[in-house]
């Protein structure tokens, strides 16, 4: 088994390594403080290329496969997780979906722009009454002549304040449950399109999630992704293709949150020799760095799956809970490392503390993986016997 | 316009340095374009972009040096050229590079208008290639500039002297060296990293140059290497001038030994 990464990923890894070392760390606190990335970054971040990573180069984009991909989200995961976030939503569920179900017309008007970042993308399921039971969806579309209505209301999307490409979920057919669900590409202009608040959060600061409200919102057939009634299917879709992206994510915030641990630990001098010298503390790092590996080995793994087409629902819930489960008992352990420093809202570690608390929660609870794996190891043993 | 960049790949500038048996310890080192050859580099894309032609980069150096040339090729160089001198081991100094580099140019038909190098290696610190090249070549130069604009065939630049600024006007075809505050290098973009590794790039070693290795061989020799002593604490005196001056020759004799 090979699992060194091709000569090119490696340079893309790099570049995006000091991008982030050099650029976004110096203003990281900024960030958190302001609640805004600046200007300066995302356009650099832009110019990078950073924003086509799952867009395929005759659209202009880098075109990765998923290990690529989370090489560099990777890398991204090891900065402030609003910045992380805002690509990390663009080049996952708020592209994927057109490039893996979107027609040529639609992959010829959206992806160009969506890769140089000019547009950015959303993905809008969750709905007050569609949280975990995402099938429950109240937004109908209806049909009128070459267009669909579409009545209702989504919340918690992230990007919505700056996005201009929104792949939405609504239901065409009540009568048919989630068979009844259709995706469309809708646009921020679109007659009918109103995005409401954005939602005062715990963490991700910078990251802006808000509702949206459809009011007649009138969007062309053309834009209907895929055929009606696959909406559900499709947003499962995307949502699995993600996860190992954001476990990748995780698995960079665990790094950081290792190295900084270690390096506190050789330097905070307690009882007259550094803290590291203390067993107690030595065996919390010792157990962060066998999660964080477990992590890296489990994150590859998915993703050389999944660029193998292999069917990863299964494994993709895996990467996803141990992922957000991982990150959450390192964060934990990074704050009592740092003791009081850990608390400290000028110091970066309770920042993770307060962003890793969010990955146990979207794109799929850590229940709601559970059950996912559950199902499918019922499914696998009734296939066995 | 045809552009020439020479850079070299050294030791990235946050790595800790060891030295093994006489030597700098490379393993597991991480390797960068020379700070300084990086705003040659970006100098050189920028004067691609407003005057249209060609920017070629060449290094002398290891297999690996290629990942160096790759990089500038990422950020917008068009074609490279690597030669390797592992055939003379530590027999390479300054002179041996600007001849190498000055063979190279001629026998590999690289037409120039402008050359650009960093004013210096940061593992080196001799600032010499530069200037032994533009001689080699019989072109002017300017070194440390920190600012430089070319129309038609004029040039003008900003030159760093300790602080002060110098202005100068020449004529191309001209060898200038970059100094900090030229540019603001730029990140290579990711499409243009994954475009680099399809850009072309010659090998060379020092068999295909037409050159005497006895006339290009170093004229220095390196006697020894050895790591700069660990910062101490330093000492402040105290008491009237006077005391304070004989205590400071009493120091400079017993403790520094310096007198
Ligand atoms: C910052 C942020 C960003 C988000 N971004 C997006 C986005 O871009 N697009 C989008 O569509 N959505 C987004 N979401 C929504 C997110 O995916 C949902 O919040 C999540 O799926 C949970 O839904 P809920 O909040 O309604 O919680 P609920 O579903 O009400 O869950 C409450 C609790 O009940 C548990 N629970 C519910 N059902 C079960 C079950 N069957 N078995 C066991 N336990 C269960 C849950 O695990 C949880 O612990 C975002 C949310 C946040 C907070």
């Amino acid at each position: 088994m090979d699992f060194t990464l091709p000569e090119e990923m490696e340079s893309l890894r790099r570049i995006v390594r000091d991008f982030v070392g050099n650029e976004v760390e110096p203003v990281a606190q900024e960030i958190e403080e302001s609640g805004e990335i600046p200007r300066r970054i995302v356009q650099m971040a832009k110019e990078m290329g950073l924003f086509g990573l799952s867009i395929p180069e005759e659209y202009g984009g880098l075109g990765l496969s998923m290990v690529g991909k989370c090489a560099i989200y990777e890398e991204l995961g090891k900065t402030h997780n609003g910045f992380t976030s805002l690509i990390g939503a663009h080049t996952g569920i708020g592209t994927v979906g057109i490039v893996q179900m979107g027609n040529k017309e639609q992959k010829r008007r959206y992806l160009p722009k969506m890769a140089t970042g000019e547009w950015i993308g959303a993905f809008a399921l969750t709905e007050p009454s569609a949280g975990s039971h995402a099938a429950n969806l109240k937004t109908t579309a209806v049909r009128k002549g070459d267009r669909y209505l579409i009545n209702g209301s989504k919340h918690y999307i992230t990007n919505a304040r700056d996005a201009h490409v929104f792949t939405v979920m609504a239901v065409t057919d009540p009568s048919k449950g989630p068979k009844g669900i259709t995706s469309f590409i809708v646009e921020r202009d679109f007659p009918g399109f109103i995005v409401g608040k954005t939602e005062k959060k715990m963490g991700l600061n910078g990251s802006h999630s808000c509702e949206l409200f459809f009011e007649d919102l009138e969007v062309p057939v053309e834009n209907r992704l895929g055929e009606e009634g696959e909406g559900y299917v499709n947003a499962l879709k995307i949502l699995t293709n993600g996860r190992a992206g954001l476990a990748a994510r995780n698995l960079g915030s665990c790094q950081y949150l290792l190295d900084k641990s270690i390096q506190y630990a050789m330097e905070r001098v307690q009882f007259d020799k550094p803290i590291i010298e203390q067993q107690a503390v030595l065996h919390m790092l010792a157990d962060m760095a066998v999660e964080t590996e477990t992590l890296r080995s489990l994150t590859y793994r998915v993703a050389w799956m999944t660029d193998q087409g292999m069917n990863v629902i299964k494994e993709a819930a895996m990467v996803k809970l141990y992922g957000s489960e991982v990150y959450n008992r390192v964060a934990d352990k990074a704050v009592q490392i740092h003791g009081g420093i850990g608390y400290n809202a000028e110091y970066p570690i309770e920042r993770f503390y307060r962003d890793a608390r969010i990955t146990r929660i979207y794109e799929g609870t850590s229940e709601i993986q559970r059950n996912i794996i559950g199902a499918q190891l019922i499914k696998e043993y009734r296939k066995r016997s | 316009m045809n552009i020439l960049v020479c850079l070299k790949q050294t030791f990235d500038t946050e790595e800790r340095i060891t030295i093994e048996n006489g030597k700098i310890n490379e393993d597991g080192a991480e390797f960068v374009i020379n700070p300084y050859d990086e705003y040659a580099v970006e100098e050189a894309i920028k004067l691609k972009e407003q005057h249209g032609g060609e920017v070629t980069v060449i290094t002398i150096g290891p297999e690996r040096a290629e990942q160096a040339l790759r990089t500038a090729m990422a950020m917008g160089a068009d074609k490279g050229v690597i030669v390797d001198l592992e055939d003379l081991g530590d027999q390479v100094d300054e002179h041996t590079i600007a001849q190498v580099l000055a063979a190279t140019i001629r026998e590999e038909d690289l037409d120039f208008d402008i050359i650009l190098c960093g004013y210096m290696a940061v593992d080196d610190g001799s600032a010499q290639v530069g200037p032994r090249l533009a001689e080699l070549l019989e072109i002017p130069h300017i070194s440390t500039i920190t600012k430089l604009t070319v129309e038609g065939d004029k040039v003008s630049v900003e030159k760093d002297v300790e602080g002060d600024v110098e202005y100068i006007d020449a004529k191309l075809p001209i060898l200038v060296t970059a100094q900090q505050g030229l540019n603001d290098p730029r990140y290579p973009s990711l499409p243009g990293i994954m475009k680099a590794k399809k850009k072309p790039l010659t090998r060379l070693e020092l068999d295909d140059l037409d050159l005497d290795e006895e006339e290009i061989a170093a004229k220095t020799e390196i006697i020894e290497t050895f790591l700069p002593p660990k910062k101490e604490a330093g000492k402040i005196l105290t008491g009237d001038l006077a005391d304070q001056a004989k205590e400071l020759v009493q120091l400079l004799r017993s403790e520094a030994k310096v007198i």
